[in-house]
């Protein structure tokens, strides 16, 4: 790359540069080489930053209306919907932009699943990226305790007893969570004070998680190495730009639909109720985003281990490049990895269902087998995978399979030899 | 002789560590302590409840440090359900004569054991509490029969201030 010799071509961009290097910055990422074959499955990057700053901006804009205690805070929000000039329209993008979020989110991380992008050399990014999924789940529970309806407050009661569980000190954990003897004042402005915090520090994560990404540059959906910058590398502008912000457009529309014709259907109505210590909701639910580790939790019988198997499905995530060792990337060149990457989509949407459904029968049954098979996925048939699959060839570059008319080398070795 | 230095500043170096680490402790400490109970939380700490309007077979329930507290008037049918059970079987066996002072009131906080759900009352497999968070089951002493739960539900510290009033806490 030719980031050391670039020039500003004014003579104060060059004064400028000498003394902060930004506009350098500012060529590495317009230049930056990106494989020419990324499909639209690589644009939620871009739409997850897009994500994070509406948020960020829609969050400070409710924070100027909002009052964070006990008494106050239903009917503030009841404020915000009703007295604020487009009051409505915030809260809703930001209420609906946390699912949105998550939406993005999960297909950002199944894309990185499919085709091996959390392998070796991107560890790291992978890692970063599950710290930042971690605290977007915390930032979106303390966000939804905010307008303390009768979700909110029963919710928080519930995560926060999650810590009662841990042997000797849970107790005194739990009461130096809440400050006090119960969810009350003092947890409700603590949350607020955290939930500001919180997208401030996934903003920092992002970057290290892009710097990250640009030191070994893009995985590809054949998950090969590339030479860069080379014939199969096109610079990040305007070719990524552009297709990035088409991408965002179709999200937008997704987006748009719900924050404007059904703003509520992703929440509870019970959280219109507001908060009242005495009465437990007859269903509780977590927001759906949360439902497959909530089925996970309930479908262990005892209080600790179900705690555990929870937390433990997510950091089962952040070693994952240690568990699937296989050199080979991408699953369209490992025809068993890619069945039971399906049934592991399987797997998690059925524990998301099952999470929404009463703990009881049939739909414990099921979570059951389906909190085995998560973890039987990942400690099981991933190590057995790296080691015994017949992976197919991997072509040598984007190139190759195009101009040799044939995906595999293999293939087009092969064609040759009959020529 | 340089044997002797090197010993010398190893000492320095782990005394000046331990100093160092007394001292970030002790300054972390406030910055986590804040976080606990205060002192207009604690203050809270009992409350007095009119019981003289209760009926047999009825139970209210009262706010006390933010959480709900059953104080039923149990049945005879009640106290001989709760003290007809082999205590052997029991999750975490307690004696209902250890959980109830005067066999007719029971006196309990309304959390569940499991994550801290408010459990109904008259309901479940066993005559007494259900919880429908995650379905556990309580008797008619409050001990956990069925569910995920792991302990009875908790007896607070309580006394018979007179006949119609008790004060908990």
């Amino acid at each position: 790359m030719s980031d050391n010799e670039y020039t500003p071509s004014s003579k104060f961009g060059k004064w400028f540069n000498d003394r902060l290097p930004l506009l350098t910055l500012g060529k590495h990422l317009t230049d930056y080489p990106t494989p020419k074959n990324l499909n639209y499955w690589w644009t939620f990057g871009g739409i997850l930053t897009f994500c994070l700053i509406t948020q960020i901006v829609t969050g400070l804009i409710l924070a100027m209306h909002y009052v964070a205690h006990a008494d106050l805070a239903f009917g503030s929000v009841e404020h915000i919907m009703r007295n604020v000039n487009y009051g409505w329209l915030i809260r809703y993008v930001h209420a609906n932009g946390a699912s949105m979020f998550f939406l993005a989110v999960y297909i950002h991380i199944f894309r990185s699943l499919y085709y091996g992008s959390y392998k070796s050399p991107r560890e790291i990014i992978w890692i970063l990226g599950m710290i930042i999924y971690i605290l977007m789940m915390a930032a979106a529970f303390m966000g939804y305790v905010l307008p303390w309806g009768q979700m909110s407050f029963w919710g928080a009661t519930v995560i926060t007893n999650l810590f009662s569980a841990i042997p000797l000190v849970g107790e005194s954990i739990v009461t130096w969570l809440w400050g006090g003897y119960s969810v009350d004042n003092p947890t409700l402005t603590r949350f607020f004070s955290l939930h500001y915090l919180i997208p401030f520090l996934i903003l920092g994560l992002v970057v290290l998680h892009i710097w990250a990404l640009h030191v070994p540059g893009n995985n590809n959906p054949i998950g090969i190495d590339l030479k860069k910058p080379s014939k199969d590398t096109v610079p990040f502008h305007p070719y990524i730009v552009i297709k990035d912000l088409f991408a965002l457009l179709i999200f937008l529309i997704v987006f748009a639909f719900f924050v404007f014709y059904s703003p509520n259907i992703l929440g509870h109505a019970d959280n219109y109720i507001e908060a009242n210590p005495m009465v437990t909701p007859a269903h509780i639910v977590p927001e759906w985003y949360l439902l497959p580790f909530y089925a996970i939790l309930r479908s262990v019988p005892d209080k600790l281990l179900g705690v555990i198997a929870m937390f433990g499905a997510l950091f089962i995530l952040v070693i994952l490049p240690w568990l699937d060792t296989s050199k080979t990337r991408s699953a369209i060149f490992r025809p068993l990895y890619k069945q039971f990457y399906w049934f592991l989509v399987a797997d998690v949407l059925i524990l998301g269902y099952v999470g929404a459904m009463p703990a009881e029968g049939i739909y414990l049954l099921v979570a059951r087998v389906a909190t085995a098979y998560y973890f039987a996925h990942f400690l099981i048939i991933l190590p057995i995978l790296s080691r015994k699959e017949k992976v197919l060839d991997v072509p040598l570059s984007i190139t190759e399979p195009v101009l040799g008319g044939s995906v595999s080398a293999s293939a087009v070795r092969q064609r040759k030899d009959k020529l | 002789m340089s044997e002797k230095k090197v010993k010398r500043r190893e000492f320095i170096f782990t005394a000046t560590y331990a100093v160092g680490a007394v001292g970030v402790g002790a300054t972390v400490w406030p910055l986590i302590d804040q976080m606990n109970p205060d002192a207009s939380v604690k203050a809270l700490a009992s409350t007095e409840v009119d019981i003289s309007n209760v009926e047999k077979g009825q139970s209210i329930t009262v706010l006390w440090r933010g959480k709900p507290v059953f104080i039923r008037r149990r049945t005879d049918e009640e106290i001989a359900k709760a003290r007809d059970v082999n205590i052997d079987e029991l999750k975490h066996p307690e004696k209902d004569e250890d959980r109830a002072k005067d066999p007719e009131w029971l006196v309990m906080l309304g959390v569940c054991t499991h994550l801290g759900c408010v459990p109904l009352g008259d309901k479940g497999e066993y005559g007494g509490w259900f919880c429908p968070c995650h379905g556990s089951h309580y008797d008619t002493s409050g001990r956990i029969r069925k569910g995920p739960a792991p302990t009875n539900m908790e007896v607070p510290k309580y006394e018979f201030v007179n006949s119609n009033t008790i004060k908990i806490g």
